[in-house]
C-alpha cells in the first residue's frame, strides 16, 4: 500500500470509485476501477487516448451511468443522483461557452438556475471574474475571448455553484503549447486557493506530474497504478507504468530509465554493445547518445558531469550498457510498443529538453 | 494584366447573366403583375380587395397560416431533436418521413386526405355522425396546409442542431439546469435563426399552397376559398383586376414576413 493510500485512512473521503464497470455495446471502456481521490486534492487521470480517463471522469460526473459498481461524493452514493444534482463542476475540454452569453451570464448561469437573488449573483460573479483574471472583460461574448480566456470563464463558471468537486475533461488540451504551461501553473495556484477536490484528465505526463498530487495511470480500461509523480517513476507497478511515465531504454529485454543506464568502457557479462553516436553536455550533467550493434536501436544514458569527464567518450567509439545493479527494470515484453507506436513516438525517444522530474 | 481584365470580363459577364436571369423569371412577371394591378387606378383595386368574397379569403388564409405555422414550429424542433439528440432502429425512416411532404405532390396530398376524412373515408362517416366536417371546410384546408409545409422548420434546425453539438446542453446540465430550462436558455437561443428562417419558409408556403387546398376545400368562394384559390377564380373569370389586386396583397404578406425577420436580425447584431 502506496504512502498515499495510508494517508487516505486518516482524511474523509472526496470521492470513491467501488468497482466499476462501464460497457458500451461490446467494448468495456472500464473494467474493475478502484478510486479514492482525497477531499480537497489534486488528481490526475493520465493515459493515452482511448484508456478510459474520460469515461471515467465521466461517470464520476453523472454523464455516464456505471454498467455495474457505485460513485461516493462526500461519502454519499451517487447512483440515484442525476448530474443536475450532484453538484459537480465540470470543465470541457473545448470550453462549451455557451456562445449567446456575455461572460458575466456564463457565469451566472448556475446561480440563476439556484435562483439566488441578483445582488448575490452580482457579489459572486464580480469575484469570480476577479479570481480567473477576467476583470473588465464581463460583458464579452465568448467569441471576443482568446482560447486561454474562454476556458478559464469555464472554469469561474463551474466554480460559481461552489461545487463539491471540480472535474476537468482534458482543459487544455485545444490550447497552445505556451497557453496551457501558463493556465496549468495558474490552475495549480487556483487550486491552493479554493482547495475544492479537483480531478483532471490528460494525456500529457509533464501537464500530470507538474500539477497533480496523486496520478492515476489507466490503460485500455484499468488502473495501472496510482501514486504521487516520485512514486510512480521510482516505483513503476508494471512495465507500461514505467514506459508510460518518464524516460525509458530497452536493454537485451529489459525496460530501463537512462540514469539507471550503465556505461563501460570493456566487455562485461550482461552489458550490451553500442556505439557512441553523440555527447550531450548540459551544464552540470550529460547526455550520452548510443545505438546497439548490430540492432542500431537507440539508447541513451544521463551521467553526471564528473562520469563524463572519468568515461571520456568520443563519438563513433565503442562502448558497454547495462544497468545499475540497483536500478529499476521491467520486462519488455514489445506491449508498450505495440500500444503507442502511433500514438505517442515520442515515447521512447530521448527529448531534446533534460529530462527527469520537475522538482 | 490581360489576366486581370480577362477575370473582370467574366465577373461582368457572370453577374449580367444571374440579373438576366432574375429580371425574366422574377422581376418582370412581379413588375408587369404590379403594373396591370393599378391600370384601372387605385380606387378599383381598393373596391376588389373590399368585396366579402375578397375579405373571406384573406381571413381564411390567415386562420390557416395562425394555425399550421405554430404546429409546424413545434413539430418541426421537436422532430429536430429526436432526428439529431436520440439514437434509435428506424432513424432513417423518420427522417425520410420528415421529408415526405416535399417529395409527395400536394394533389395526391389532398386526394388522400379525401380518402381518409371524406365522406367515403376511413373516419369520414364517424366524424360526421359527431357533427365534424373536415373534407370542404376549414379543418381540412388547415390539415393540407399543415402537411404540406410541414418539413421547413424540422429541415432548417436539424443542421444547426447537428452543428452546435451537445457539451453547451451537457455544461448546463452540470450547472443544475433542468430539461426544460437547458432548452429554453441553451438550446433555443443557439438554434433561434435555423427556428426564424423555418418559420418564415412556412408562412410562405402555407400563404401560397394551391393543390393540396383546391382538391380538399372544394373551393367554395365566401366559404372554403384561400387567397390563392380566390386569385385563381378572379383569373378564371376574367376579373384581371381583381385577381392582380388579390396578389398584390399576397406579396405583402410575404414581404412583411421576410422584413420581419431581417428587422429581427439586424437588431440583434
Amino acid at each position: 500500500m502506496n504512502a498515499i493510500a495510508e494517508n487516505l485512512k486518516t482524511v474523509s473521503h472526496g470521492i470513491e470509485v467501488r468497482e466499476v464497470n462501464k460497457e458500451f455495446g461490446d467494448f468495456q471502456a472500464l473494467k474493475d476501477v478502484d478510486l479514492i481521490v482525497p477531499d480537497g486534492s489534486m488528481t490526475a487521470l493520465l493515459g493515452p487516448s482511448g484508456s478510459g480517463k474520460s469515461t471515467l471522469l465521466r461517470t464520476i460526473a453523472g454523464l455516464e451511468v456505471p454498467t455495474t459498481g457505485q460513485v461516493f461524493i462526500g461519502g454519499e452514493d451517487q447512483a440515484k443522483k442525476p448530474v443536475r444534482t450532484r453538484n459537480v463542476g465540470f470543465v470541457f475540454q473545448h470550453y462549451a461557452a455557451f456562445k449567446h452569453m456575455t461572460v458575466f451570464d456564463n457565469i451566472a448561469f448556475g446561480l440563476k438556475v439556484r435562483k439566488w437573488d441578483k445582488q448575490k449573483t452580482r457579489d459572486r460573479v464580480t469575484e469570480l471574474i476577479d479570481l480567473v483574471q477576467l476583470t473588465g472583460l464581463a460583458k464579452r461574448y465568448p467569441s471576443q475571448l482568446s482560447g486561454g480566456q474562454r476556458q478559464r470563464m469555464a472554469l469561474a463558471r463551474a466554480l460559481a455553484v461552489e461545487p463539491s468537486v471540480l472535474l476537468l475533461d482534458e482543459p487544455f488540451g485545444a490550447l497552445d503549447a505556451k497557453v496551457r504551461k501558463d493556465l496549468r501553473t495558474w490552475l495549480r495556484r487556483l487550486h491552493d486557493e479554493v482547495h475544492v477536490t479537483t480531478i483532471f484528465v490528460t494525456h500529457d505526463q509533464e501537464e500530470a506530474m507538474d500539477i497533480a498530487q496523486q496520478i492515476v495511470v489507466m490503460n485500455e480500461g484499468q488502473i495501472e497504478q496510482t501514486g504521487s509523480a516520485t512514486e510512480l517513476y521510482d516505483q513503476p507497478a508494471n512495465e507500461f507504468v514505467m514506459g508510460f511515465v518518464g524516460e525509458v531504454n530497452s536493454l537485451d529485454g529489459k525496460l530501463v530509465r537512462p540514469h539507471d543506464t550503465e556505461i563501460l568502457p570493456a566487455p562485461t557479462p550482461g552489458a550490451v554493445e553500442v556505439e557512441i553516436d553523440r555527447v550531450v553536455r548540459l551544464g552540470f550533467s550529460g547526455r550520452v547518445e548510443m545505438l546497439t550493434v548490430p540492432e542500431k536501436k537507440e539508447v541513451w544514458a544521463q551521467l553526471t558531469r564528473s562520469e563524463l569527464e572519468t568515461l571520456n567518450l568520443e563519438s563513433g567509439t565503442k562502448a558497454y550498457v547495462r544497468p545499475r545493479p540497483d536500478a529499476v527494470t521491467k520486462e519488455d515484453t514489445g506491449a508498450l510498443d505495440d500500444a503507442f507506436k502511433e500514438e505517442n513516438p515520442a515515447i521512447h525517444k530521448p527529448t531534446s529538453v533534460e529530462p527527469g522530474l520537475p522538482v | 494584366m490581360t489576366g486581370n481584365a480577362g477575370g473582370r470580363l467574366s465577373r461582368y459577364g457572370l453577374r449580367f447573366v444571374a440579373l438576366l436571369y432574375l429580371a425574366a423569371l422574377l422581376l418582370a412577371p412581379i413588375g408587369v403583375a404590379l403594373v396591370k394591378t393599378f391600370d384601372e387606378g387605385i380606387g378599383e383595386v381598393i373596391t376588389q380587395v373590399t368585396k366579402p368574397d375578397a375579405v373571406h379569403a384573406l381571413k381564411l388564409s390567415l386562420i390557416t397560416v395562425i394555425i399550421a405555422v405554430p404546429l409546424n414550429t413545434i413539430f418541426g424542433i421537436a422532430a429536430a431533436h429526436v432526428v439529431v439528440r436520440t439514437n434509435f432502429r428506424f432513424k432513417w425512416a423518420v427522417n425520410a418521413l420528415i421529408d415526405m411532404p416535399f417529395a409527395v405532390s400536394p394533389v395526391v396530398i389532398g386526394l388522400a386526405l379525401i380518402l381518409v376524412y371524406g365522406t367515403g373515408g376511413w373516419f369520414g362517416a364517424d366524424l360526421a355522425s359527431m357533427g365534424i366536417q373536415v373534407i370542404f371546410s376549414t379543418p381540412g384546408i388547415v390539415m393540407a396546409v399543415v402537411f404540406v409545409s410541414l418539413p421547413f422548420v424540422a429541415r432548417e434546425v436539424i443542421p444547426v442542431m447537428q452543428e452546435i453539438g451537445t457539451d453547451q446542453e451537457t455544461a448546463a446540465e452540470t450547472l443544475g439546469a433542468g430539461p426544460w430550462q437547458t432548452f429554453r436558455s441553451i438550446t433555443l437561443p443557439a438554434i433561434r435563426w435555423g427556428v426564424t428562417y423555418g418559420i418564415v419558409l412556412t408562412t410562405a408556403r402555407a400563404l401560397g399552397e394551391f393543390g393540396a387546398v383546391t382538391v380538399v376545400s372544394g373551393n367554395i368562394s365566401g366559404e372554403t376559398q384561400t387567397l390563392p384559390l380566390y386569385v385563381s377564380k378572379q383569373f378564371e373569370t376574367f376579373n384581371s383586376v381583381g385577381a392582380y389586386s388579390a396578389s398584390l396583397i399576397l406579396a405583402i404578406l410575404a414581404l412583411g414576413t421576410l422584413l420581419t425577420m431581417n428587422l429581427l436580425r439586424r437588431k440583434e447584431d
